[in-house]
């Protein structure tokens, strides 16, 4: 364990009442933050139904999730979330998913050394003259992709930090940005050993 | 795999789905299920009709089913059996699926299914029940293949009992229960990813004792995790407080764990606990909680809970810790092997421990201050002197005790004692009222020559009534003492509290006639209005062979104190007369 997980119970001095309660327990004043996690589970019937219901039954936020089979052999899939929450929630998070009897195995993908996230996006662009140039000119700096073009637009494929890619759709916008598909975040460690 | 099934050879033979259902069960070393038949389930009844060494006891009710499972396993402290067709049959399951949930019960649901080909129609009796039962079960399987069955049904009951047990329930299509295939006996099947953790941390081991050496106000809090973990857990509990010297308090779920006849023991704690548990609890310096979780009506406000203490939190669900308190030391492992090696650390490492004789001279002025004293009364039957007297003539039987929910759990969790695990079956978690007619029904059926009463309320008992026509069915002499006050007692006290005496709709009228009633269910009918005709009643009663309906009328206003009121300290207990302000703007938007 790296981090000491923080109570909700342990009085806290300044900023506001501590919950009186476990009913106030989202109330904490803990800051929120982003964090990707990684779940190895049995490829089984209902076993993203199962991780999805465990967020949505305990009121956890999910921002992107992409889930697909890694290993046919041994039925493996993996699902990466990326969710939010006081450090208190994200740790009940990934001891909520460690219970469901279909999970080997949960990565804290943002907190392991070697914890690498990407994303893909497609992002349609439709314009005219010197914004359908720009448009070229900043997807070669963001190393995207034309995947299609027609006389007054692109889809561009691009592949990087959800960071990159937000970036990139706000270039895009005053160019003329029509529509945006994104996978959601992946994620694997470096390093040569095997994550399940 | 296809090296397997040939290692296997021997112990693999071709039967129907409906005979690898029985031949499962019966290999899973269960003797009894609890059920009612349907169509999306008449082969495995064809099944059951065919063999001997699985009983069936039928239900008026699937909810009834569920929770004499829940009940059987209480008691004996092995898996139960449910068995339901599908649609109805399952959604009625579904109470007792979340009530064994929430309580660690282990339980085995097996449910019929349309036929594969018909599943996502909407076919007759149709419901998706793997869906209905994934947020309420600890998991749960749709066989669609015959052939997955056998494999499936063992893996059930691995997952039910290990790690912290729970309800695990099992869709089976009718054509797959008619379909041959090939069955593998329990030895054969080892679950590939679920394999949770019951071994301490050595470490974690040398944290705890070190901290419990230097502790001057300290405290055991155990719960229902000792109770499940066997009866090693409770030995292992007793043997803790004796080398230790230490009071222990227990949680709802854990009475019984260790003995109330113990000067060490406490009473309970949480909401309708013991003045000096609580207080105990508030002003300790060091914790052990082992097998409990810190409930909401344990803890009472949070902020202001146990605020001095340093605790050692031991549970084999590594969720429950650091989930509403903070545990300095976390032991994520089987209670019982945790405090088997507490004893054992502590028996070698610790020669001197400070002097607790201070701190239970406090205790003793707590103890003085008899929370749980009530008015006498020789015209009324006080509740709390039903239970007493009750206790007091049913002392030293081989007896079991269920509840509903409601005031009468709590009078019964307070002035009945336990000096041994699994003699105590309540819905704790979730609260269901029903719960305790079919649950004590389920026990008897275990433990047929033993003496089993619920302990029931007049509102409850209703809820789950049509079970007594199964405990005359099956012979079982189930006593279901019934505290009549005519209301829903809790509701009320609550109205009383928190809404102005505004009595809404927690008057029970036209109560039925529970003699008649027991006459017209064939089993036998007590009332008792006078405190002075009690203890005859209850002799009645307990000497009677047949299932008894006993209307014990008792005074009406009585409220259940003492009382920790929501969003209050341990230390804020109520301990008699309400006032009407006991109780925040806060604390009144909390359950």
């Amino acid at each position: 364990m790296t981090r000491a997980p923080r109570s909700i119970a342990r009085p806290k001095s300044g900023v506001r009442d501590d919950p009186a309660s476990a009913y106030d327990m989202t109330a904490s004043d803990e800051g929120i933050e982003q964090r990707t996690l990684a779940c190895i589970v049995d490829n089984e019937p209902g076993v993203l139904a199962r991780v999805v219901g465990l967020f949505s039954a305990r009121g956890y936020n999910i921002e992107s999730l992409t889930v697909a089979e890694i290993d046919r052999n041994s039925h493996q899939s993996r699902i990466t979330i990326v969710t939010s929450g006081t450090n208190h929630v994200l740790e009940q998070i990934e001891q909520q998913l460690l219970r469901l009897v279909p999970v080997a195995k949960v990565i804290d993908v943002t907190n392991s050394v070697g914890g690498i996230e990407r994303e893909l996006a497609l992002v349609k662009v439709a314009g005219k003259g010197e914004k359908r140039v720009e448009s070229l000119r900043i997807s070669e700096i963001f190393r995207a992709h034309v995947i299609d073009t027609t006389n007054e637009s692109f889809i561009f494929e691009l592949t990087g930090a959800s960071q990159k890619i937000d970036q990139f759709v706000e270039l895009m916008r005053p160019l003329g940005l029509v529509e945006v598909s994104r996978t959601g975040v992946l994620s694997i460690q470096r390093g040569k050993e095997k994550a399940g | 795999m296809d090296g397997n099934s040939a290692m296997d050879a021997k112990t693999t033979e071709s039967l129907t789905g409906a005979e690898i259902v029985l031949r499962a069960l019966a290999d899973q070393g269960v003797d009894t299920i609890f059920g009612y038949p349907g169509g999306a389930v008449l082969p495995i009844y064809d099944a059951i009709y065919a063999q001997q060494r699985v009983r069936h006891i039928l239900v008026r009710h699937e909810q009834g089913a569920g929770h004499m499972a829940e009940g059987y396993a209480r008691a004996t402290g092995r898996c139960g059996v449910a068995l339901a067709t599908s649609g109805p049959g399952a959604t009625n399951m579904v109470t007792p699926i979340a009530d064994a949930l929430m309580d660690s019960i282990p339980m085995v649901v097996i449910t019929g299914q349309v036929p594969t080909h018909l599943i996502g129609s909407d076919a007759f009796q149709e419901a998706d029940t793997v869906g209905i039962t994934r947020a309420c079960s600890k998991h749960n399987y749709l066989v669609k293949d015959v052939n997955d069955l056998a494999r499936v049904i063992h893996e059930a009951f691995y997952v039910a009992t290990h790690g912290r047990p729970g309800p695990v329930v099992i869709d089976i299509p009718k054509n797959v229960q008619f379909a041959k295939g090939t069955y593998v006996g329990p030895e054969a099947i080892q679950h590939r990813t679920y394999n949770p953790r019951t071994e301490p941390v050595n470490h974690r081991i040398e944290e705890a004792v070190a901290l419990m050496a230097k502790a001057e106000r300290p405290i055991i809090y155990s719960g229902g995790g000792v109770i499940n973990s066997g009866p090693a857990a409770a030995e292992a509990l007793r043997a803790l407080a004796k080398a230790t010297g230490w009071p222990v308090t227990s949680t709802l779920m854990g009475l019984g764990a260790f003995p109330a006849s113990s000067p060490q023991w406490l009473g309970m704690v949480g909401m309708h606990g013991s003045f000096e548990s609580n207080n105990a609890m508030h002003d300790c310096d060091v914790m052990l909680c082992v097998g409990a979780r810190f409930d909401d009506r344990v803890t009472g406000r949070l902020d202001a809970f146990s605020p001095g203490s340093r605790k050692i939190h031991i549970d084999i669900d590594a969720s429950s810790i650091n989930k509403n308190v903070r545990a300095e030391v976390p032991i994520v492992a089987d209670c019982g092997k945790a405090l088997a090696a507490i004893n054992k650390a502590w028996t070698k490492k610790v020669t001197k421990a400070p002097d607790l004789r201070p701190w239970w001279k406090q205790i003793d002025a707590w103890r003085a201050r008899k929370g749980f004293a009530y008015p006498a009364s020789k015209t009324l039957i006080k509740p709390q002197y039903a239970i007493e007297r009750l206790y007091e003539l049913t002392k030293g039987r081989d007896i079991y005790i269920t509840t509903e929910v409601g005031q009468h759990q709590m009078w019964a969790a307070q002035f009945f004692h336990f000096d041994q695990p699994n003699r105590w079956m309540t819905s704790g978690g979730l609260g269901t009222m029903g719960y305790g007619l079919p649950a004590a029904i389920g026990v008897q059926a275990a433990f047929p020559k033993s003496l089993v009463i619920d302990i029931a309320g007049d509102a409850s008992v209703q809820m789950t009534m049509q079970e007594m026509s199964t405990a005359v069915q099956h012979n079982l002499p189930v006593k279901i003492f019934i505290l009549n006050n005519e209301w829903m007692g809790m509701v009320r006290q609550w109205q009383q509290l928190l809404h102005g005496e505004r009595y809404s709709h927690s008057y029970s009228d036209a109560l039925p006639d529970f003699v008649k009633l027991a006459d017209a269910y064939g089993c036998h009918g007590i009332r008792c209005e006078d405190p002075a005709n009690l203890d005859a009643a209850i002799m009645e009663m307990i000497d009677s062979p047949k299932p008894v309906l006993f209307d014990c009328r008792v005074e009406k206003a009585e409220n259940c104190f003492p009382m920790i009121p929501s969003g209050a300290a341990h230390n804020e207990m109520i301990l008699g007369k309400i006032t009407g302000d006991e109780i925040g703007e806060a604390g009144k938007m909390l359950v």
